[in-house]
């Protein structure tokens, strides 16, 4: 073994696992353990303020009587508790994330500065828009190329994700529907191999959910579809390419059947990346596209937020959108909210910096590189496909877009192999765990999403890994064993609940005592 | 221009070979030939990095209102955000992670996440807090939500007091719901309590504190009147004004949101931050959104993990409370680095400068001919002057002289036109001064 092989066989945590002090493996204590009294980091400007007391200031009742506690630490240990920490944390920076329908891509460094940029992150959000022109001029520009790639009309980009664009594209649907008149619409389809999210929003949207089964080729069925639809259906909620990375081949005919109904159709966003530049939801014939900015275009997931969620609609759904919108006038770019608009969704436009990395991303990439994009993200995906179906099972093993999903069923019965054991041995390989337990329909399965990004060197070390798993299964009840803690006790967090330092102080007086 | 794709075309060649295709073209044979886009996007090619930096500097030195001294409030204030937490929040181990879904690979964020509820729960004085929401707004929409689940009741009271974009949120979102927001105005600065009964009771009564004029509101009579119909106390709070008032918890809320950008998070043009939201532990089960919680590993080392992962929408589906999956964690991360930056004396010292700059400011400003104050009650970050002349007319006439001035308010809400200034830790004496003289010329 190299020393490279070394590292990775130890979860990229260093050459030996343990024997680095301080590199991952060794516990850290909370902040409140690093407190000692009278300790500080913080320092303020010399501001020549007058310097009344408190009970000057404001009325005795509403005063605390001692100061909140937070812990008490130099900058230096903090600086060395969050470093330490970081060090026992997984990220693309590092390697390969096949986090299926995550799309997790490396994200360039040059969105990091443009969204550091001060002329942006100074701006109040209230200032006067002739004082911000270059932010509604970047955020209409965004609008107007987020249009071109999904084929639509108008955006909004004020949703702060992908499941807020999804409630408001249901709240479009609902006004768009309300004054259509008529009876009103109950009822929203959703496909089996949805995204848990969609049904959540069209609980929240008001809406009763529908489900409509997969074919056996993991499609729509598209005579069950046509059986659920009719006047009391508001519309379809559909992602495509599909959670198991196939593209609806039926969405003409599934557009056809749903707007012969009077409903509209709702395109989730979540694998836009498979299809840049060849396709687009607009042509599918969409009337709602949300998608998911931290996904395609390279906002990083932040270990799990912000993101960004702006909603594309057609040409007779733009006066409904949220509001306010950036609008071109003779005298520059001013604010103005559509007539019919739902209202806010969010306090203010939106998660401004990260629609500002998006922006850089889709400047750098351009049409020719979008569309690499999609080519690049379906090929790696192909490629793998095809070296493990012979080692997992490929319940749809035909042509996928950017993603597929492999299931260890057979090996669970040969061998004992979950995928969850996939999932734990891969970690200990040095790579993330693809995701597992999803799309519903397949059992144990595997999503696995390599992205554009990854070469095909890695792309090999990821199937060998994966391959050295499926051949040794006995290694996998044990793993992870390099990490920076071994498998996690997810029943006992449950059962005797600890959300914070300070239930766990309770906790152990409650055990001592 | 840059390839952020690694491809060689021997590499390609041999993929596609591997896949036993002949060309790029053939991997989507799976789209119907009509959907497919001729001639790509219609969209520039891509950019070289300099060429992007050339075009977002241009942008960004498009908005010279980034270098307006502010005095803008609003929910959005400008705070320091020293380098420590600028560093930190930046590594891109943080940075590049998804949510933590594979524990033993993600303790740091879980970590940072755990700190994090420990200290929304300390500042909110109540058991528990979730590993956030997208801001201040969508945490009083879920805040709500999880009120209308634990009564059964579909009313809902809405203090005048929350600011007016955050009551918009909430009016946008009632429309799937379906709730009834009932608006309960305020009487000189503060709600108007109590409030007659009409045979409705409310699932929860919905308060600010701070409220978007910057008075400080009557927490606990909000409490014990919701929880005199059996409703819950919704607080959406400050967490700055947290270092020196009493916390509502304490005071009764049964449930604390707030917007979290004041710790750690530049003004962004409002976005992201993040949306802080603390319950009971009676509300833990309708939590929306992730809870992070401590446990232990196979060989019995403290871990963390995501846990009542059962109320989450990816598990319940249509029957979750709440649609939320992405969050903001990172905004999150910052607002753990920057409290425990500030540290206990910091967190009261912070709120001190600010009510003294308030003051200053206050007594300033209503020293000039024509400025008044909009209401009395006493306030600690950010109070409201009735104006001679049209807020946004001040606004424009003081931009031009540096300073953003304020927030102007709604008319007809208080029947008199006015505008919200806010003063935090950053505004010196000297700033102040300039900015009263200025004022001074521009409500002539």
């Amino acid at each position: 073994m190299t020393a490279d092989d070394q590292t990775r066989a130890n979860g990229g945590m260093g050459a030996t696992g343990r024997s680095i002090p301080l590199m991952g493996r060794d516990s850290e204590p909370t902040i409140f353990e690093l407190s000692a009294p009278g300790r500080r980091a913080a320092s303020f400007r010399t501001t020549d303020v007058p310097e009344w007391p408190a009970e000057d200031l404001l009325p005795a009742g509403l005063l605390r009587e001692e100061p909140l506690d937070i812990a008490e630490v130099s900058e230096r240990d903090l600086v060395g508790h969050v470093t330490r920490l970081s060090h026992r944390q997984y990220s693309v920076d590092l390697g390969a994330y096949p986090l299926g329908s995550c799309t997790m891509k490396y994200n360039p460094k040059l969105c990091d500065d443009a969204a550091s940029l001060p002329g942006f992150t100074n701006a109040h959000p209230a200032t006067p828009e002739g004082w911000t022109q270059g932010w509604l001029e970047l955020l209409a520009d965004l609008d107007a190329r987020l249009c071109a790639i999904t084929g639509m009309a108008a955006a909004t980009l004020q949703p702060p994700a992908g499941a807020a664009g999804e409630l408001t594209g249901l709240l479009l649907m609902r006004a768009w529907h309300a004054e259509q008149g008529g009876r009103e619409r109950t009822k929203i389809v959703i496909p089996d191999s949805a995204h848990g999210t969609n049904p959540a929003s069209v609980t929240l949207g008001g809406y009763e959910t529908v489900t409509v089964p997969s074919d056996d080729r993991g499609c729509v069925d598209l005579g069950a579809l046509r059986e659920r639809l009719d006047d009391d259906v508001a519309g379809i909620m559909l992602t495509n390419p599909n959670t198991l990375g196939l593209f609806e081949e039926d969405i003409a005919e599934i557009a056809a059947a749903t707007h012969e109904v009077g409903g509209l159709l709702y395109y989730d966003g979540a694998n836009l990346n498979a299809i840049l530049g060849v396709t687009r939801p607009g042509d599918m014939g969409f009337d709602i596209v949300h998608m998911n900015l931290h996904k395609t275009f390279a906002v990083p997931h932040g270990g799990g937020g912000p993101g960004a969620g702006p909603v594309a609609v057609g040409r007779r759904l733009v006066d409904f959108l949220p509001g306010p919108r950036p609008v071109r006038g003779d005298s520059g770019w001013s604010w103005q909210t559509p007539p019919k608009s739902i209202g806010r969704v969010h306090s203010w436009h939106g998660n401004a910096l990260a629609l500002v990395r998006a922006y850089s991303y889709i400047l750098a990439s351009g049409g020719d590189g979008l569309q690499r994009v999609a080519e690049r993200a379906v090929l790696n995906a192909n490629w793998l496909r095809h070296r493990l179906r012979g080692v997992y099972d490929v319940p749809f093993d035909r042509p996928n877009m950017h993603e597929f999903v492999a299931s260890t069923g057979s090996l669970k019965r040969s061998s004992g192999l979950r995928a969850v054991d996939v999932a734990k041995r891969l970690l200990e390989e040095g790579f993330h765990a693809p995701t597992t337990y999803f799309p519903l329909i397949v059992e144990e399965a595997l999503m696995i999403e390599p992205t554009e990004t990854e070469s095909l060197q890695t792309l090999e070390a990821l199937a060998s890994a994966l391959e050295r798993i499926a051949a040794s299964p006995e290694d996998a009840a044990a793993a992870p064993r390099t990490t920076p803690v071994g498998r996690v006790d997810e029943a006992r967090a449950a059962r005797r609940l600890v959300p914070t330092f300070d239930a766990r102080a309770a906790d152990e007086s409650d055990r001592l005592s | 221009m840059p390839d952020f794709t690694p491809h060689t075309d021997e590499e390609i060649e041999q993929m596609l070979a591997a896949c036993g295709l002949s060309g790029t073209e053939e991997l989507f044979t799976a789209i119907p030939e009509a959907l497919r886009l001729a001639g790509g996007l219609d969209m520039a090619d891509g950019l070289s990095e300099p060429d992007v930096v050339v075009e977002t500097q241009r942008l960004a030195a498009r908005n010279p209102g980034a270098d307006l001294i502010c005095f803008a409030g609003g929910g959005v204030y400008d705070h320091e955000v020293p380098a420590a937490v600028r560093r930190l929040g930046f590594r891109s181990e943080f940075v590049t992670a998804y949510t933590p879904y594979q524990p033993e690979v993600a303790q740091g964020v879980l970590q940072m996440l755990f700190e994090y509820q420990t200290l929304v729960a300390r500042l909110a004085g109540l058991a528990v807090a979730n590993a956030s929401l997208y801001d201040g707004a969508s945490a009083l929409v879920e805040a709500a939500n999880l009120s209308v689940a634990a009564t059964g009741r579909k009313t809902v009271w809405v203090s005048e007091g929350i600011h007016p974009t955050w009551r918009s949120v909430l009016r946008t979102f009632a429309q799937g719901t379906g709730h009834d927001l009932k608006p309960i105005a305020l009487r000189d600065g503060v709600t108007d309590w109590p409030i007659p009964a009409d045979g409705n009771p409310p699932a929860a009564v919905l308060v600010a504190q701070p409220n978007h004029l910057g008075c400080l509101e009557d927490v606990k009579t909000a409490a014990d009147l919701a929880h005199g119909v059996d409703g819950l106390c919704v607080v959406a709070a400050d967490p700055v004004s947290a270092g020196l008032l009493r916390s509502p918890g304490e005071l009764g809320a049964d449930v604390v949101v707030g917007e979290g950008q004041t710790f750690g998070t530049p003004m962004s043009f409002g976005g992201p931050f993040v949306g802080l939201f603390a319950s009971s532990l009676a509300q833990v089960r309708r939590l929306p959104g992730r809870l992070v919680g401590e446990t232990v590993d196979n060989e019995g080392r403290r871990a963390y993990v995501t846990t009542l992962r059962a109320r989450e929408q990816d598990i319940r589906r249509e029957k979750a409370s709440s649609n939320v999956c992405t969050n903001q964690t990172l905004i999150a991360v910052a607002f753990a680095i920057q409290l425990s930056w500030l540290g206990t004396a910091g967190l009261r010292e912070l709120a001190l400068r600010c009510a003294r700059g308030t003051r200053y400011c206050r007594e300033a400003l209503l020293a000039i001919d024509g400025v008044e104050p909009l209401v009395s009650a006493p306030t600690l970050r950010e109070f409201s002057l009735a104006l001679p002349v049209p807020p946004e007319t001040v606004v424009e006439r003081l931009a031009e002289e540096g300073f953003l001035a304020g927030v102007p308010l709604e008319p007809g809400l208080h029947q008199r036109e006015g505008l919200a200034v806010a003063v935090t830790e950053r505004r010196t004496r000297a700033e102040i001064d300039a900015f009263t003289a200025s004022f001074e010329k521009a409500v002539r």
